[in-house]
């Protein structure tokens, strides 16, 4: 794997908690996650997920070790350059959908490439009908996020999170709110994006299940990645 | 549209209660700071027009005359008692190069001579002390417009036509037309013909005041080719007394403003616009609060959306953006409800009492200035009120606002 395709590289990212006694939450974690990868996240309750994907989402800043995303350095960035990277190289999937519900579906889909641009164009919401068309939602456009089901409401986050094409989706539980059916068909939205897109994922889950579908499975205990990684690719995570 | 724009119009339609709420308390403290000011200034402008209405704002007499005691330097004496000496009527000297230079200041809107002083006034076996006027009758309309208080006759002050009061008229049993005696102190007299009854509004005045020419009061009161008073009318009336100062020492005349002659008046006014500004603060500091509660609340309410603005890249500036917005949206939009409610009570208000010439008791002053005043502060309290809220919504950190909103 070359240096050029790598999105995401975490080294030595520990992340402590400062009190009466610092705890340490992750001890040293090292990830890599390449272009056009599929990759699952999986532990117990308590291991650090929450805290590694904030990390790694730039919303939060390690203790000690180093963030890339597309090579780039985030350790010395401030806040806006951490919200720049953040708005254009990232995207964001939460299990609780998270969209602004006095927002129409469409509206929801180019708030971030409003928020880039600083105004509305035109295109904006060519390109987020275009997304909404290609996750079946062909007809809710108009429809105020309030107003639709839980499984429409999921589908629009993950058309929200390519709006701005990112590089990386990070999805947090993604369809642990869903019922099997609309959680199975977000999945498969999210697959089919990553194969026609070529934008990498990276899927928090509880589903061992969900997990066999993706290219590797990488395994959080107590702060640190363990057992390997398993999966059809099969490959090494960390170059 | 600015993105910042739509969010702060989202998020306001979006607590459609609570915006509904503070936008009637906007407008009901604007529109009680539009009442009380036009009403205020509606009275302040009939206080002044009553008492301006009759007389000049700066009046230029000549200095007092003083005792200057000769004192004897080798045999200096201790005086006890310097009498003060009785004061004649004096001319002005050199009014008439005083005067152009007067009328070439740019804040004097009129300046006219006068010669003032006291006679009587006989008709048959009648008599009345009277305040002689010789006036110019161009120039002195600039102070007093004479001609638009005529009953009967018209301004006709030329040779020795006179115009006088109603009241007086009616004491001496004059009419246009007819003839009275002026006799001054020094024994002066002359016969005048009436052309026109004036009544200016005041009892005393219209029997008091006879208008006669310059020239006349110049030949009646002794003061030949002199004026008593030079009077000025001045475009900011509450800029009188400075400009009066500066006259004064300028020229070492006796200078005196309205604002003196009229202490308590002014006081009044004064009071009263302490007492409106007093309340207008006040009903601002509340307004500022309700603002501010309202938006605390809502970044309370919004963490978890704020959070997530900032995950999909809006930045912290545009996030404290959107909250001013949002004040500054609620303080225009209620400085409008506002100025319709306040127009609505001050114009209610003003019918409620009329004079019986049809007048309003309670005059209201609504003018553009104040419209514009009100909605610049409404404007600037919604912005003051939301500047606390939107530096804590930018402050969220969107970790800890997307997890446990």
């Amino acid at each position: 794997m070359s240096e050029a395709t790598a999105v995401l590289e975490l080294r030595g990212v520990r992340k402590s908690y400062p009190g009466a006694v610092s705890t340490e939450v992750l001890h040293g974690i090292d990830i890599r996650v390449d272009r056009g990868e599929f990759v699952a996240l999986v532990g117990p309750s308590g291991s650090g997920k929450s805290t590694l994907l904030n990390i790694l989402g730039l919303l939060d800043r390690p203790t000690s070790g180093t963030v890339e995303i597309l090579g780039e350095d985030c350790t010395g960035l401030d806040d806006a350059g951490l919200t720049k990277l953040r708005g254009r190289s990232l995207g964001f999937v939460f299990q609780f959908h998270h969209l602004l519900p006095a927002f129409t579906a469409e509206e929801n889909v180019y708030l971030p490439l409003m928020a880039d641009k600083g105004h509305f164009e035109p295109g904006m919401r060519e390109r987020a009908r275009d997304l909404l068309g290609r996750i079946g939602l062909e007809g809710f456009e108009t429809r105020l996020a309030s107003r639709l089901s839980g499984g429409q409401q999921q589908r629009v986050a993950i058309a929200r999170a390519l709006a701005m094409s990112p590089a990386l989706v990070l999805a947090d539980e993604p369809t642990g709110n869903l019922d099997q059916a609309s959680g199975q068909q977000a999945f498969q939205f999210m697959r089919r994006f990553n194969r026609e897109l070529g934008t990498a994922f990276l899927l928090v889950t509880h589903e061992p299940r969900l997990a066999a579908l993706c290219d590797r499975t990488l395994t959080l205990v107590d702060g640190r990645i363990v057992g390997g990684e398993t999966g059809p690719k099969g490959s090494p995570a960390v170059a | 549209m600015r993105f910042e724009l739509q969010v702060a119009l989202r998020f306001l339609q979006e607590g459609r209660v609570q915006t509904a709420l503070i936008l009637a308390g906007i407008g009901t403290g604007v529109g009680v700071i539009i009442f009380l000011s036009a009403l205020i200034a509606g009275l302040q402008e009939s206080i002044i027009e009553r008492t301006l209405g009759n007389q000049a704002h700066v009046i230029l007499q000549p200095p007092d005359e003083v005792a200057r005691p000769q004192l004897d330097r080798a045999n200096e004496a201790i005086l006890e008692h310097v009498q003060r000496p009785a004061q004649r009527l004096r001319s002005i000297l050199g009014w008439p190069g005083l005067l152009t230079d007067l009328r070439r200041r740019p804040e004097v809107v009129a300046a006219t001579p006068t010669v003032e002083g006291s006679a009587f006034a006989l008709r048959g076996t009648a008599n009345r002390s009277v305040a002689l006027r010789g006036v110019e009758p161009e120039s002195y309309a600039g102070i007093l417009d004479l001609r638009s208080k005529l009953t009967a006759g018209t301004f006709d002050v030329t040779g020795t036509h006179a115009v006088v009061g109603v009241e007086l008229a009616k004491e001496l049993g004059l009419a246009v037309g007819e003839t009275l005696r002026l006799v001054a102190p020094n024994d002066r007299s002359e016969v005048f013909t009436i052309s026109g009854l004036f009544d200016v509004g005041n009892k005393d005045l219209n029997l008091r005041w006879v208008f006669i020419s310059l020239r006349a009061g110049q030949t009646l009161v002794d003061l030949s080719g002199g004026v008593s008073t030079l009077q000025l009318k001045v475009r900011d009336i509450f800029r009188a007394e400075e400009m009066a100062q500066e006259i004064r020492a300028a020229t070492g005349l006796k200078v005196d403003s309205w604002m003196t002659l009229n202490a308590q008046i002014l006081m009044g006014l004064r009071s009263q616009s302490s007492s409106s500004v007093m309340i207008q603060f006040f009903v601002i500091v509340a307004v500022v609060l309700g603002i501010a509660s309202v938006l605390v609340v809502s970044v309370i309410q919004k963490g978890r959306q704020i959070g997530i603005l900032r995950a999909f890249g809006t930045r912290r500036e545009q996030i404290l953006r959107i909250f001013l917005l949002q004040g500054g949206l609620l303080g225009l939009a209620g400085s409008l409800a506002g100025i319709l409610l306040g127009t609505f009570l001050a114009l209610a208000f003003q019918s409620t009492a009329t004079n019986p010439d049809g007048s309003p008791i309670f005059p209201v002053a609504l003018t553009a200035v104040l419209y514009v005043r009100s909605v610049l502060v409404a404007l600037g309290t919604g912005l003051v009120g939301s500047w606390l809220p939107a530096r804590r919504a930018a402050a969220l950190d969107p970790a800890v606002a997307i997890r446990y909103e």
